[in-house]
């Protein structure tokens, strides 16, 4: 199974592998949403926590696809299926390349980003926080979508349809985090929620997805 | 090691082979023929356990066997070694085993260029050479000479030729003389599913509509 997660990580590292699309995405985003939003301080702090959020989310959208579809273009995901390795271990390993290389980057760039959109500093180690436990969450369910997903022509489209309900309680339960945060308010409820999203996504989902796998390549 | 008993397969939800039984014991070789669309790869995958019978029983012990399909699976970006290295991590048959492939296929030449710089036979001489890092004894192949060379075609011959002597079996789709004399040839034409109202298989599509 580390076979298969430094085999990811290397292939996301070489040319065209699609490590730092998200956090370009993100990088973006977060920059040109000053620019549209206007300078005033205030009102920049008061969306961040939704705009950081948001970000990620979308961030972690853009490489989905890729998890599983690369794979089984070139024959490789046949051939792990009828490996030793379980299916489902297989698909926890590349839920989590796939947070390595997307969510991970997320959770590091993010209190600087935090910074052009006037996030209180109250707020920044939460903003670190609710990214750390949201983002497997959302590399999770996103490896499911993929699952379903994989083997159709330009599945993305219904891969984000099905993905995005999923992934609305995790940004729920993350912006308010951050929100709460900044404000200084009490948050132990969306922090508890928040992990309890993740923990069970983490849980179920590797055995949803791999059924998921082996109904889509018969 | 390998029996298949009155054995059903569908492709797409259409019936395509039934009654289909046969034995495939060590040192054994079996070549599939018959028309392209009579269900050899079908055939393959349903041993592979990749997609479940129609009906009938495949008998086989568990991860005894290796599949290899058209596609060979490979990693563009990476090297001929590490696409080797990483099956052979998964295979659980180490460094050795990487070193014996390479010579058996003949890739020490190309260890280091990344595969998506191979020719086509090139590419595929790697994808065979992933077998002998399964470690099973049942090979089940899938068009296995394509787009190889002559000379490429009696390296695979003599790969499967060591891989019986071992004690292994193979089963192997193809439509060339691979110049393995010990090969028995299954043709699976007369094995063709007839219509359900002759009293054919019944597919799942129509089992849908029963």
């Amino acid at each position: 199974m580390l076979a298969l997660l430094t085999r990811d990580l290397r292939l996301a590292v070489r040319a065209g592998g699609g490590f730092g699309l998200g956090l370009g995405f993100f990088l973006i985003l977060c920059v040109l949403v000053p620019l549209g939003v206007g300078p005033e301080g205030g009102r920049l702090a008061s969306i961040a926590p939704g705009i950081l959020w948001v970000g990620a989310m979308l961030a972690c959208l853009l490489s989905l696809d890729r998890i599983f579809a690369l794979d089984w273009e070139d024959g490789s995901l046949d051939l792990l299926a009828t490996a030793p390795l379980p299916l489902e271990g297989a698909v926890a390993m590349k839920a989590l390349a796939h947070w390595i290389v997307t969510g991970l980057p997320l959770v590091i760039a993010a209190p600087v980003l935090g910074v052009l959109l006037h996030l209180p500093v109250a707020a920044q180690p939460w903003l670190v926080v609710s990214l750390l436990l949201g983002t497997p969450a959302l590399s999770v369910i996103g490896a499911f979508g993929a699952a379903l997903t994989v083997g159709l022509r330009r599945g993305g489209l219904l891969l984000s349809l099905l993905v995005l309900p999923l992934y609305v309680p995790t940004l729920i339960f993350g912006a308010e985090i951050v929100r709460r945060g900044a404000e200084g308010m009490a948050l132990a409820t969306p922090l508890l929620l928040l992990t309890g999203v993740s923990l069970g996504s983490v849980a179920l989902l590797p055995l949803a997805a791999a059924a998921a796998l082996r109904i889509n390549l018969r | 090691m390998l029996e298949v008993r009155d054995l059903a397969i569908a492709r797409g939800g259409i019936a395509v082979l039934e009654r289909l039984s046969f034995r495939v014991g060590p040192g054994q070789a079996l070549v599939l023929r018959g028309p392209n669309g009579c269900g050899k790869t079908t055939l393959l995958r349903t041993l592979s356990g990749l997609q479940p019978p129609l009906d009938g029983q495949v008998t086989l012990a568990a991860d005894s066997l290796a599949y290899a399909s058209h596609a060979d699976g490979l990693k563009p970006t990476l090297s001929v070694t590490e696409n080797l290295m990483f099956w052979a991590a998964v295979f659980g048959t180490g460094r050795a085993a990487v070193e014996t492939a390479t010579d058996r296929m003949n890739l020490r030449p190309l260890a280091a260029r990344a595969a998506q710089n191979l020719s086509a036979g090139q590419k595929r001489r790697l994808g065979l050479a992933r077998m002998m890092l399964t470690g099973r004894p049942v090979w089940a192949l899938d068009e296995p000479t394509v787009s190889l060379d002559a000379a490429s075609v009696a390296l695979f011959a003599a790969m499967v030729r060591a891989h019986l002597e071992n004690g292994g079996a193979a089963v192997i789709a193809t439509h060339i003389d691979l110049g393995l004399a010990e090969a028995e040839i299954l043709d699976l034409a007369p094995f063709k599913a007839r219509p359900p109202s002759q009293g054919g298989s019944k597919g799942a599509f129509d089992e849908a509509f029963a």
